[in-house]
């Protein structure tokens, strides 16, 4: 029955709206309409464009002004995160500067030349010079921003072996994550999806007969040491997941059959960073929303939402089916003493199995 | 040429008292101008006005998620229990409504509808290469239209793997419902597309070089021409890469070949492939994928600087460089399809080649739009709704284009890939820039398809709702995304961390509310103007080109006559020593007149 009575409703808005188009339409029958513009388009027109070019002005400042704090521009965790936000600040000023000027150009020249009865355009077909020019400075801004985007994709994607970084797993499933520590010997026992026993509870197919998987650990919560590099070893068992760690400005897709890695150093523990000025503004601004929507909702009679405390997060960010949207795994960032302490209480891989 | 010219003819006379039946006029005809009408109903309207209705409820749903709306149950049905949207056709949605914008109304709707009208009556030819070829093409998109639109009703439902469709998940129907009966007629679809879309692009190309008139050069193309001939040629060399990927996709799926997959382990068993790879799949998508970007752009520019040219009263400037940017960016657009692949786990040496021959790519498109531009100053602007909408185009791709400075970037890419920003990038560079060159396209050359006028106030209105409301929804959705928000998430209430952009999503849905209920004025105007609009002029933008000197009945050969034959490049407007401020291409050279341009 709702169904039906929407149906309706829409169908009476469209009909409504197509009505007063019609009547608007037909309202201008009578003059000598030839439906081209004139000189009262074009100027009218003109001035829209200029209103245009402040509107699309104005709607950069607000959403600066109002947005600009989401962006997770100051609060990068790891050591490469600066460098990726510092290239990203001037992409950002690089494509500020054009889309202004631009912008301007395109909307002030609709307004000053918009035509008139009479007046005749500039017959004005080509200048080398000019073509040269904006062929050139583009070339130099370009050639300049790929240069930095290079190195800082170098830098980002070179893992050091002489650094002993910390090795881990990521293991992607529908719908959640697992992460896989080597354990003492910090090697990852060889593994593979064929031989994952659930009866034995060897759910990630970890090669039982391998030595160097007895000491491994899986946990559903990550773990980090602060200031120690980690390499991700990431794993997928059925389709494409990305694993997406945004503040550490981290992300590599986990591939069914083959092995992908990604490899950073974190450089503030949770506890520093729930710490930051900037985090303490940005979660209270959430608890605020959080606690109207909870008014809203115990008003209903349901249940109130949980305050808001930050953490760190691994996120899915490759559409992998029904429950995409909520396959996320807190991450933890710790000092060298409180992984260690934390280590010490997880289960190996070998006394786990059944 | 000249001698096919002729022999057209020839013909020409037959062809005139040749009896047309309802049959072989309005359904099974060979005419490209009725052809490029039934692409345009069908592709831009239909499958348009399914497109948009399917983005406003992937809109609802994220600004106000999983609450009851008598929308979705009156439109969705058992999708929608109790007007709630389910989580696997949210996927359904964002996959189909991707796939029908992107292939059905911005490839066979755009370049099937100005492809079809404008080529032949540009270039001053009787009707396309093989008249015969055309209309398979267009009955072949109609039915892979048919086959799409009939995967919304299969049990499991529509495809639901994004309108990439990577495999494993679009490889496997126990992965998603989506993966099931839907995917498969997802592909036979798409195969049918494609094979439409190269009968028409070899048509296109056959015509183009082999039917121009007497005096037409290449190099006095109009650049609409430039534009669908090149893009006719990307179609070409990318859309089969994507029939062998969906071929073998299609092998995996039910002949249980191992092309995209290997080690799979789902619903507690392994799965016996082995040795394919999924990001091989990925390459192959890609390789279209980006030339499809540009195959949806590069007729919306074409109509642009013809209509930027003729309604500001001045050449086009620079047309040579216009000419070569094509065709560097047609060049550029097959050597980038890595900039979609750099967290996939490819290389990353190959990632650094792509950002670089990506970054290239920005150099042509900033030549285009310094060169539109540079045509408005001075000019005599003349503010037709067309016009208004090919500038609309140009602000939105320099908007949308700077973006991919950052998206191109493979270490920028490695925090946004796959948010919000990505979204909002290609929205506004290729779908929004694209769709205003429909809209441009349509409003100009409605009085030659339909011999009426559309109605202008009601262009005035359409386009500025439309164009406020563009900017509205696609502007504050890049800081959603910079705030690391992923796309394609059915609600983001399971996490805490995006709760300050609810209010920015609820801002955006009402624009895009907006702006789709602006489109009905668009539609009253395009329906009613058929019917009732004021009859039009022969050439009622004082245009040069030769679509303008065939009569404005509509008539199979276009000329009652002879050809016209070309004199001049097509962009004459205000030249000197001519008392108009425009000169047609047929018309000859006056004694010592010179041309004006190199």
């Amino acid at each position: 029955m709702t169904t039906l009575l929407t149906i309706i409703i829409v169908l009476f808005v469209a009909v409504a709206i197509w009505q007063l188009i019609k009547i608007f339409d037909l309202a201008q029958v009578g003059a000598s309409n030839t439906q081209i513009a004139d000189d009262k388009d074009n100027k009218m027109n003109g001035y829209l464009m200029m209103g245009f070019l402040a509107f699309i002005y104005i709607i950069t400042i607000l959403c600066f002004w109002y947005l600009g704090d989401l962006p997770l521009m100051s609060n990068s965790a790891s050591e490469h995160g600066p460098g990726i936000d510092s290239l990203m600040a001037i992409s950002m000023v690089v494509i500020f500067i054009v889309q202004t000027v631009t912008q301007f150009l395109l909307h002030y020249f609709a307004f000053k030349y918009r035509g008139e009865k009479g007046r005749k355009a500039l017959f004005y077909a080509d200048n080398n010079t000019l073509e040269a020019i904006w062929t050139g400075i583009p070339v130099i801004v370009l050639a300049g921003l790929i240069i930095y985007g290079l190195f800082t994709w170098n830098d980002i994607m070179n893992v050091d072996d002489q650094e002993d970084p910390l090795i881990v797993e990521l293991y992607a499933q529908q719908f959640n994550w697992k992460a896989r520590y080597g354990g003492q010997d910090n090697v990852l026992g060889k593994a593979n999806v064929r031989l994952i026993d659930l009866d034995r509870a060897n759910i990630l197919g970890v090669d039982e007969g391998d030595p160097n998987a007895q000491d491994d650990v899986i946990v559903t919560e990550l773990h980090l040491p602060v200031n120690r590099p980690v390499l991700f070893k990431m794993r997928s068992q059925d389709v494409l997941h990305s694993a997406y760690m945004p503040h550490f400005r981290a992300q590599m897709n986990c591939v069914p059959g083959m092995v992908t890695q990604f490899g950073f150093t974190p450089t503030v523990t949770t506890a520093d960073m729930r710490e930051t000025e900037d985090m303490k503004d940005k979660v209270l601004n959430i608890n605020k929303i959080r606690t109207e929507k909870s008014n809203e909702l115990t008003a209903n009679g349901e249940e109130a939402l949980e305050p808001y405390e930050f953490d760190y997060l691994l996120i899915c960010n490759k559409i992998c089916g029904k429950s995409h949207y909520n396959m996320q795994m807190k991450i933890i960032v710790e000092t060298e003493e409180e992984y260690n302490a934390w280590m010490a209480e997880q289960t190996t891989f070998a006394k786990s199995l059944n | 040429m000249s001698a096919t010219v002729d022999t057209h003819n020839h013909d020409d006379h037959d062809v005139h008292h040749h009896k047309e039946t309802f049959v072989t006029k309005y359904i099974f005809s060979q005419d490209h101008k009725m052809i490029a009408k039934q692409y345009l109903i069908t592709g831009v309207i239909v499958m348009g006005i399914i497109g948009i209705l399917m983005s406003l409820m992937i809109r609802m749903q994220i600004a106000w998620p999983e609450q009851p709306n008598a929308v979705f149950q009156a439109l969705l049905g058992k999708w929608a229990p109790e007007g709630v949207m389910d989580a696997d056709i949210y996927l359904a949605l964002v996959t189909i409504h991707g796939t029908l914008m992107v292939f059905f109304v911005l490839t066979a709707g755009l370049s099937g509808t100005f492809s079809n009208l404008l080529i032949p009556l540009q270039i001053g030819a009787r009707d396309m290469a093989s008249g015969f070829l055309n209309m398979v093409s267009y009955w072949l998109f109609f039915v892979s239209c048919v086959v799409m639109i009939l995967s919304f009703f299969v049990e499991m439902g529509p495809a639901a793997a994004g309108w990439t469709i990577y495999p494993p998940l679009s490889a496997l129907p126990m992965a998603q419902p989506g993966s099931g009966t839907g995917m498969t007629l997802w592909l036979v679809s798409m195969a049918i597309f494609i094979a439409s879309s190269l009968l028409g692009s070899l048509n296109y190309i056959v015509t183009v070089l082999n039917l121009r008139t007497k005096g037409m050069s290449m190099t006095r193309l109009p650049l609409t021409i430039w534009a669908f001939f090149i893009t006719a040629v990307i179609g070409v060399i990318s859309f089969p890469v994507l029939l062998s990927a969906a071929l073998l996709l299609i092998m995996d799926r039910s002949f249980g070949t191992s092309f995209f997959l290997s080690d799979i382990f789902i619903q507690g068993e392994v799965l016996h492939y082995q040795g394919g790879s999924p990001v091989l799949y990925e390459h192959l998508f890609w390789f279209l994928g980006h030339p499809e970007v540009y195959i949806v752009l590069l007729p919306a520019l074409g109509i642009t600087s013809e209509i930027i040219a003729t309604n500001s009263r001045k050449p086009i400037f620079g047309y040579r460089a216009m000419i070569l940017s094509i065709l560097a960016i047609a060049f550029l657009s097959t050597i980038v399809w890595g900039h979609h692949m750099f967290v996939s786990g490819m290389n990353p040496f190959l990632g650094s080649v792509f950002t670089f021959t990506t970054l290239l790519i920005a150099i042509p498109s900033a030549v285009k739009a310094f060169n539109y531009i540079t045509t408005l100053w001075k000019g005599n602007l003349q503010m037709n709704p067309a016009m208004l909408f090919s500038i609309g185009l140009v602000s939105t791709f320099i908007t949308g284009g700077l973006t991919g400075i950052i998206l191109g970037d493979s270490a920028l890419d490695i925090n946004v890939h796959d948010t919000y920003f990505v979204v909002a990038h290609f929205h506004l560079v290729m779908g929004i820039s694209a769709l205003y060159g429909v809209f441009a396209g349509v409003y100009h050359w409605f009085p030659k398809m339909f011999g009426r006028m559309m109605n202008k106030n009601l262009g005035y209105i359409h386009f500025w709702i439309t164009a406020v409301c563009a900017y509205g929804v696609f502007f504050p959705m890049h800081f959603i995304g910079m705030a690391g928000l992923p796309r394609r998430y059915y609600t983001n209430s399971n996490f805490p961390l995006f709760d300050d952009t609810a209010d920015t999503q609820v801002v955006i849905t009402v624009f895009a509310l907006i702006a789709g209920l602006a489109q009905i004025v668009f539609l009253y105007n395009f329906i009613s103007s058929i019917f009732y609009g004021k009859k039009a002029e022969q050439n009622p933008w004082r245009s040069n080109t030769l679509e303008w000197t065939a009569p404005v009945e509509h008539m199979h050969g276009n000329w009652p006559g002879e050809i016209p034959h070309v004199h001049r490049w097509p962009y004459d407007y205000s030249k000197p020593g001519h008392d108009e401020d425009f000169v047609p291409q047929n018309v000859p050279m006056k004694e010592g007149e010179e041309e004006l341009h190199h």
